[in-house]
């Protein structure tokens, strides 16, 4: 109930970062949603046992993140919130892979912990890529930017619908939640039955508004073909960004900047 | 404008489960006028007024709205000609932004992006609810979420306003504004309300419905001033017509239309 | 249990997410615009409502642990199974969206693992024929059971199989079976069983409810078809990707050990034409990196592989470690000095 509870409260918090202006912001979203796909395909494209070779990533991130306006304490949280799912079966290749593969000084190094640091970076470049798209884009924009590169219109339409009851069902769910939680005196546990007559009464609540929402929809015209609002415009600002973007991440992937510079720094200290 | 005019007659309707919801109702609206529809819980009111836009066909009985029956045929006629306000605006803000909602019906209209766009503006402009555009609809109050659900169905430019319960849930200066804003609309307006006090400001005419029948039918101040009539239909009389709780001395008795 | 960015490799997860996207385009072709008109708006609740009923916790029996609905079977009882895999494409984007459960690139295998079985398989191969038309309480029960844990079953399976042909994890396919498949026994009984209470709440309730939902049942009974086409489809990529790995490798465990021998690249000097070429060519396979022409001669000449062992990624290399660190650094000053540059310049705008 928490999870799902602080996940509403997420939802609320994106949507009003979205709402903030900045020039990140005011990209179209399908320049966004692109260039975030690239650098997801990016991140996951590197070798296993790669750690230093993803650095660099980090600076996308970064620069959204404060170009964006996004507080870090909300890009924490979020990873937060995250990462024991993301790191449950990471957490097996320091057991499995013990072959020692690098020594530094005394310490040996084995294959299993180099591969489970990796997945950890690799975590945390592509849940911030993601939570930074949402919360320079907006839920709704992502949705539209989706519909327009192609995605079918009921699965956008229902993307939508589905965000606009998440509110109202959640909200009635966590007030059925209380009413039983008043009545039982925290002595009852919530079997099977009971929780099959309480999600059940739910469904149906569920079931009623839709077909009031349903009525309400024909009254406005609606017909089975959805339709939405197109606002954004394709600017010679989003070209730009994405081809920025593209070619940061070819010459991180392809450009080896993370060896020339080391090897550079240790030649200048010798 | 014979296409203002609502019109039903002998209607007749049954729930799924056979209990009759409608038992033979007719009347006859003309363009212009503003009527309200009370009656007690279960007395058909909400059933009436989803055969008004289409939403249920008639078992028996006709109604026309304007020059057309209310048939599938007729239904995208219908529902550009009455635009309906539900009850629970949950139910009817069913976009994620209060922009996209208002211009649902008219892109639904398939109207050209200009047009939705001026329409968006103009019906959110009517309804003072022009700086809540770019909001979500569950960041609302009660109050908003009634205006920007009054703005979508206007920006449908109907010819008739059927409304359900528009005051139910609001505090009193929000029922109040509202009030004021649906006095100032020149649509047909068809209201179906237990807020009596409301009907008595805002409507001339009432119907009375009660177990599916019309009950009464005639000037709001006579309607709404016969208590045996009120008390037999569920109801009772408005406050305003009530005497004053302290004094007991009736001082509305003749309430203004 | 959901896919995560962090362990799909690229070719899985696009693979992945074609199948997903054509199996939703073809989903919403088949929901005609007479029957969307009607279901969109129930589409709409009943996706929210899974969000909903998962706040109610209950108490599983014997185990005293609380568990909630998955909701992939329950929706295509309740919308029919093109519709029901729209709604849980729909719940799982969000899930990957606000809630980090798998992340976007994975999302693709997420919707097939708990969108396809239960909408394309379970239901109409199991839960329609078993429940039929006449459904009675230990029908509904029976068929929700099975239902729930063979798509769990399922469902976990393809986890498995998704996370071993991405290559990140190092778990061997048999330890990863024995893990995934009995506590997915245990989750699916948990869905079965939940699944069972809800729908056969409301077949008593308000049996229309039910009947409306199967009402398209001649209409909208999947055709087998382009279904079976699309999964033939990823059966073909993932396996043929698979079998590129199997006949190279035959244990799951000694394939991760021959990647780390890809490194090459490394080993040769990075000057010259031709070494750059194939650097990049190398690079733009579809599983980048894993260098498979030395995997090869290792597998001919086991020996080798001890000697091609060590050199793994420049990552672990001196001039890593500082160069790492010094980009690190920089990425955090860039940051820093924009968020400085926007403060200055904030006054100026207010």
């Amino acid at each position: 109930m928490t999870r799902i509870e602080a996940g509403i409260g997420d939802l609320d918090t994106l949507d009003r970062l979205a709402a903030q202006d900045s020039p990140i912001h005011r990209l179209d979203p399908r320049a966004k949603v692109i260039a975030t796909a690239l650098f997801l395909l990016t991140v996951v494209s590197f070798s296993k046992y790669d750690i230093a070779g993803l650095t660099p990533l980090f600076l996308y991130p970064a620069v959204l993140l404060t170009v964006g306006l996004v507080p870090v304490r909300v890009l924490l949280r979020y990873l937060l919130i995250a990462c024991p799912f993301a790191l449950l079966v990471g957490v097996f290749n320091p057991l499995l892979d013990r072959e020692i593969v690098v020594r530094w000084g005394g310490l040996g190094i084995s294959g299993g912990w180099l591969s489970f640091g990796s997945i950890v970076l690799r975590f945390l470049l592509t849940a911030s890529a993601v939570l930074l798209l949402l919360a320079c884009t907006g839920y709704v924009a992502v949705c539209a930017a989706l519909g327009r590169l192609g995605a079918p219109h009921l699965l956008t339409m229902q993307f939508l619908m589905l965000y606009r009851f998440i509110f109202i069902l959640t909200d009635e769910g966590s007030r059925m939640v209380r009413a039983h939680g008043l009545r039982s005196f925290g002595a009852g546990r919530t079997t099977i039955r009971v929780w099959g007559s309480l999600a059940g009464h739910l469904l149906l609540r569920a079931y009623d508004r839709g077909l009031r929402v349903h009525a309400a929809m024909l009254a406005r015209g609606f017909d089975g073909t959805p339709r939405t609002l197109r606002v954004s415009r394709w600017s010679l600002t989003d070209t730009a960004f994405v081809l920025g973007c593209g070619l940061f991440l070819a010459l991180v992937r392809f450009g080896d900047p993370v060896d020339r510079l080391g090897s550079w720094c240790v030649g200048v200290f010798r | 404008m014979s296409h203002h005019i609502v019109e039903v007659k002998d209607l007749e309707y049954s729930y799924p489960d056979r209990t009759p919801a409608l038992r033979g109702v007719s009347f006859r609206i003309e363009h212009g006028e503003a009527v309200g529809l009370v009656g007690a819980n279960g007395a058909g009111k909400s059933t009436l007024l989803l055969h008004l836009n289409g939403c249920l066909f008639p078992e028996r009985g006709t109604v026309r709205i304007g020059d057309y029956p209310v048939t599938r045929q007729t239904l995208p006629q219908i529902r550009r000609s009455v635009g309906t306000v539900f009850q629970d605006p949950n139910d009817q803000l069913f976009m994620p932004t209060v922009e996209e909602d208002v211009a649902f019906g008219p892109i639904n209209l398939q109207l050209p992006p200009e047009e939705v766009e001026q329409r968006v503006v103009r019906s959110l402009e009517s309804t003072n609810s022009l700086h809540l555009r770019q909001r979500p609809p569950y960041r609302l109050s009660g109050g908003e979420k009634r205006s920007v659900a009054i703005a979508a169905v206007l920006a449908m430019s109907p010819d008739i306003l059927v409304m359900d319960e528009p005051t139910s849930g609001l505090d009193p200066r929000a029922r109040r504004r509202l009030m004021d804003l649906l006095a100032g609309f020149t649509h047909t307006k068809i209201i179906a309300s237990h807020d009596l006090d409301m009907i008595l400001s805002l409507c001339p005419r009432t119907i009375v419905l009660h177990q599916g029948t019309i009950a009464a039918d005639g000037p709001t101040a006579a309607v709404l001033a016969d208590q045996d009539l009120l008390l037999r239909s569920g109801l009772e009389l408005p406050l305003r017509v009530q005497g004053c709780p302290i004094c007991g001395r009736s001082c509305g008795g003749h309430p203004r239309p | 249990m959901h896919m995560a960015d962090a362990l799909v490799s690229p070719s899985v997860g696009a693979t992945m997410w074609a199948a997903s996207m054509g199996l939703a385009a073809y989903s919403a072709r088949r929901i005609e615009p007479e029957v969307a008109e009607r279901k969109v708006p129930l589409m709409g609740v009943m996706g929210a409502f899974v969000f909903a009923a998962q706040m109610i916790n209950f108490t599983i029996p014997v185990t005293g642990s609380s568990g909630h609905l998955g909701g992939g079977l329950i929706l295509a009882i309740l919308l029919g199974p093109h519709a029901g895999f729209l709604v849980m494409f729909s719940i799982l984007a969000v899930q990957a969206l606000f809630f980090a459960d798998g992340g976007l690139l994975a999302l693709g295998c997420n919707v097939f693992n708990l969108g396809f079985w239960p909408c394309f398989v379970i239901y109409p191969l199991l839960f329609k024929p078993l429940v039929g038309r006449q459904p009675s309480r230990s029908r509904i029960l029976a068929g929700s059971m099975l239902g729930g844990v063979l798509c769990l079953q399922l469902g976990a399976f393809g986890v498995v199989l998704e996370t071993l042909t991405s290559g990140i994890s190092e778990l061997p396919f048999g330890t990863f079976v024995l893990l995934m498949q009995p506590i997915h026994l245990a989750i699916g009984i948990v869905e079965g069983a939940v699944t069972a209470a809800l729908v056969s709440f409301v077949w008593q309730a308000r049996p229309e409810v039910i009947d409306l939902a199967a009402g398209e049942r001649t209409g909208s009974m999947p055709s087998l078809k382009p279904v079976l086409v699309t999964l033939g489809i990823v059966a073909a990529l993932t396996g043929g990707v698979l079998s590129w790995f199997a006949s190279a490798h035959p244990d799951g465990l000694e394939w991760s050990m021959f990647r780390t021998s890809g490194s090459e690249e490394l080993a040769a000097p990075a000057d010259g034409v031709h070494a750059s070429l194939a650097g990049i060519q190398e690079r733009t396979a579809i599983l980048p990196d894993y260098d498979f022409a030395a995997a090869e001669d290792a597998q001919a000449t086991p020996a080798e592989e001890g000697a091609a062992w060590p050199a793994v990624r420049a990552g672990t290399s001196l001039s890593g470690i500082v160069g790492g660190s010094l980009v690190l650094l920089l990425a955090g000053l860039i940051g820093m000095s924009l968020r400085l540059l926007q403060r200055s310049r904030q006054p100026a705008t207010p």
